[in-house]
């Protein structure tokens, strides 16, 4: 089985000075190589929080997560984080911002450093690299973000919420963008989401979770053509049906 | 850079006006000034108003000539730019630190604020006899004076500053596996830069405030003892000269600190 990352019954519960608050209850799943998931849940079920774990900034309370078979117990390389904003710092140039990750990493390896450059003149950011992130559009400066969490060249990708800042308009475009970037270069993604169309539209399998403490409610797996892009998909007869499903599943969970 | 060609019309007037109004401001500016010190002339000419308490112009600009040329005033400037530099230096460095240290340990932090809320809001001037005991009467009370006034308000700013860095880029950072000393460099030192910078131009006028009052408690020389000198003898027109040298020292360290700035945020 080429699984990549595996959640094992992870739990996880907060400690304030005024409340216990138990954010996961039992979640346990796995992720194949190239596969794209989308998570999809009521708000506060504590979707950033099984994110905030797979990435390694937060320990589970109970169970493991397995990333390439190996108990993950810190940040990993190789897997990459993209918030919900872009993040960019003002002071860095785009190029800059992009090779931060590298930096960080202390990755001194000349090959990282043109595929950088590659992505920024593939994805269209080539002649704004010189440019401050104020300078770029909301589309442009997620696309940038992406690049940047491209740039450690991870294989997994965890996106939360990573086009909720944007107006309807890009995020469409940003939609279709980030997608044609992530199959092109061949990535793993576990992609947290509000939207049911996005999720449609962009993934393979969908997980729908239930309220806090979550846990797994359903999976579905989206039998479109992989082939066409998250726009198309949107106009494809199955959509409504999923839509559908997914919506009353969610709609009986908020009750 | 585009030429004048490419701009339409409509765009070449609204750039001359900007340019006209820019125009019109500087010279309001002038003109404030000269017809202050002019009005001040005439009435101490007409003797409207008594020159002997009031000063004038005139008087002030003849002492400023006599403390030039009886070669006093470069000693006295000396003095209470070298106090004043050291106390803002000093101050602006301890500050630093300590508001470093802040973020470093949030215990430390949590330890050390109700000190800093106390201190920063007793009158520093209050523990001047207590300085000039430690520290005798020279420059070096006036250096701490300086400095004791300054470094509360720049530790508290800085801290603040430093502990505003946003959150989503500290997560960022540390999914990439970023040690606390990256997060440190690569992003609460970067990001604090703008607060620094207004921290040091407050901080010029707080170290003058200090110094100044550091003279004022205990000196032999210095512009602030100049003023002082200058009432207790009643030489009106020493004082204002005084207080006119005072004001080109402190608009010319505002000046210098201002170059900083743009050599700074460059070098982010
Ligand atoms: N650091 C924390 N300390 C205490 N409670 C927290 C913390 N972070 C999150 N929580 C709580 O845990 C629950 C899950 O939070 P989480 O952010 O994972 O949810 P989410 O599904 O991502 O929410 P949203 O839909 O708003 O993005 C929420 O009720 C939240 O209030
Ligand atoms: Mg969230």
């Amino acid at each position: 089985m080429n699984e990549i990352l595996k959640l094992d019954g992870v739990g996880l519960t907060y400690h304030t000075e005024t409340a216990e608050i138990h954010a996961i209850e039992d979640v346990s799943l796995d992720i194949a190589k190239g596969e794209f998931v989308a998570i999809i849940g009521p708000s506060g079920c504590g979707k950033t929080s099984i994110l905030s774990i797979i990435s390694g900034l937060l320990k589970p309370s109970r169970g493991k997560v397995y990333f390439n078979g190996k108990e993950l117990v810190k940040p990993d390389n190789s897997i990459a984080y993209m918030l919900q904003r872009d993040e960019l710092f003002p002071w860095r140039t785009i190029e800059k911002n992009a090779y931060l990750p590298l930096e960080i990493m202390r990755v001194k390896d000349a090959k990282r450093k043109t595929d950088v450059e590659r992505l920024l003149k593939k994805y269209g950011l080539w002649e704004f690299r010189k440019s401050y992130p104020e300078r770029l559009s909301g589309g442009m400066r997620q696309r940038a973000a992406l690049i940047r969490t491209l740039a450690s060249s991870p294989e997994l990708l965890l996106l939360d919420e990573p086009f909720s800042a944007l107006d309807y308009q890009t995020r469409l475009e940003v939609c279709d963008d980030v997608y044609s970037i992530i199959k092109s270069e061949k990535k793993t993604a576990l992609l947290v989401t509000h939207d049911i169309s996005e999720a449609i539209a962009m993934a393979d399998r969908i997980i729908v979770l239930t309220r806090r403490p979550t846990k797994i409610l359903n999976m579905h797996l989206i039998d479109t053509d992989k082939s066409i892009s998250p726009l198309k998909r949107r106009e494809s007869p199955d959509f409504g049906k999923w839509f559908e499903r997914i919506w009353r599943e969610l709609n009986n969970e908020n009750k | 850079m585009k030429t004048n060609e490419n701009f339409s019309p409509e765009h070449l007037r609204y750039i001359r006006g900007k340019k006209l109004n820019g125009f019109f401001i500087t010279s309001a500016r002038l003109f404030l000034i000269v017809f202050i010190v002019a009005i001040w002339e005439i009435a101490a000419d007409i003797g409207l108003i008594d020159s002997f308490l009031m000063s004038s112009p005139s008087r002030i600009v003849k002492t400023i000539g006599e403390l030039i040329s009886g070669g006093d005033l470069y000693g006295h400037v000396a003095t209470t730019l070298y106090e004043t530099v050291m106390g803002f230096l000093i101050a602006t460095i301890v500050g630093n630190a300590f508001a470093l240290l802040m973020w470093w340990s949030e215990s430390f932090k949590k330890i050390i604020e109700p000190y800093l809320i106390v201190l920063n809001s007793l009158p520093k001037i209050a523990l001047g006899p207590i300085i000039i005991v430690w520290f005798g009467s020279g420059a070096k009370s006036i250096i701490f004076m300086a400095f004791l006034v300054t470094v509360i308000v720049t530790t508290i700013t800085m801290s603040n500053a430093f502990s505003a860095t946003e959150a989503g880029k500290i997560m960022l950072l540390k999914s990439m596996g970023g040690t606390k000393l990256q997060i440190l460099f690569k992003l609460v030192l970067p990001s604090s830069v703008p607060t620094f910078i207004s921290s040091l131009k407050i901080n010029v006028g707080m170290a003058w405030i200090g110094s100044i009052i550091g003279e004022y408690l205990s000196s032999k020389e210095g512009i602030g003892y100049l003023i002082v000198y200058g009432g207790q003898v009643f030489k009106l027109d020493l004082v204002m000269a005084s207080t006119v040298i005072l004001c080109i020292l402190a608009g010319l360290m505002y000046a210098f600190v201002a170059i900083l700035e743009r050599v700074l945020l460059k070098q982010r």
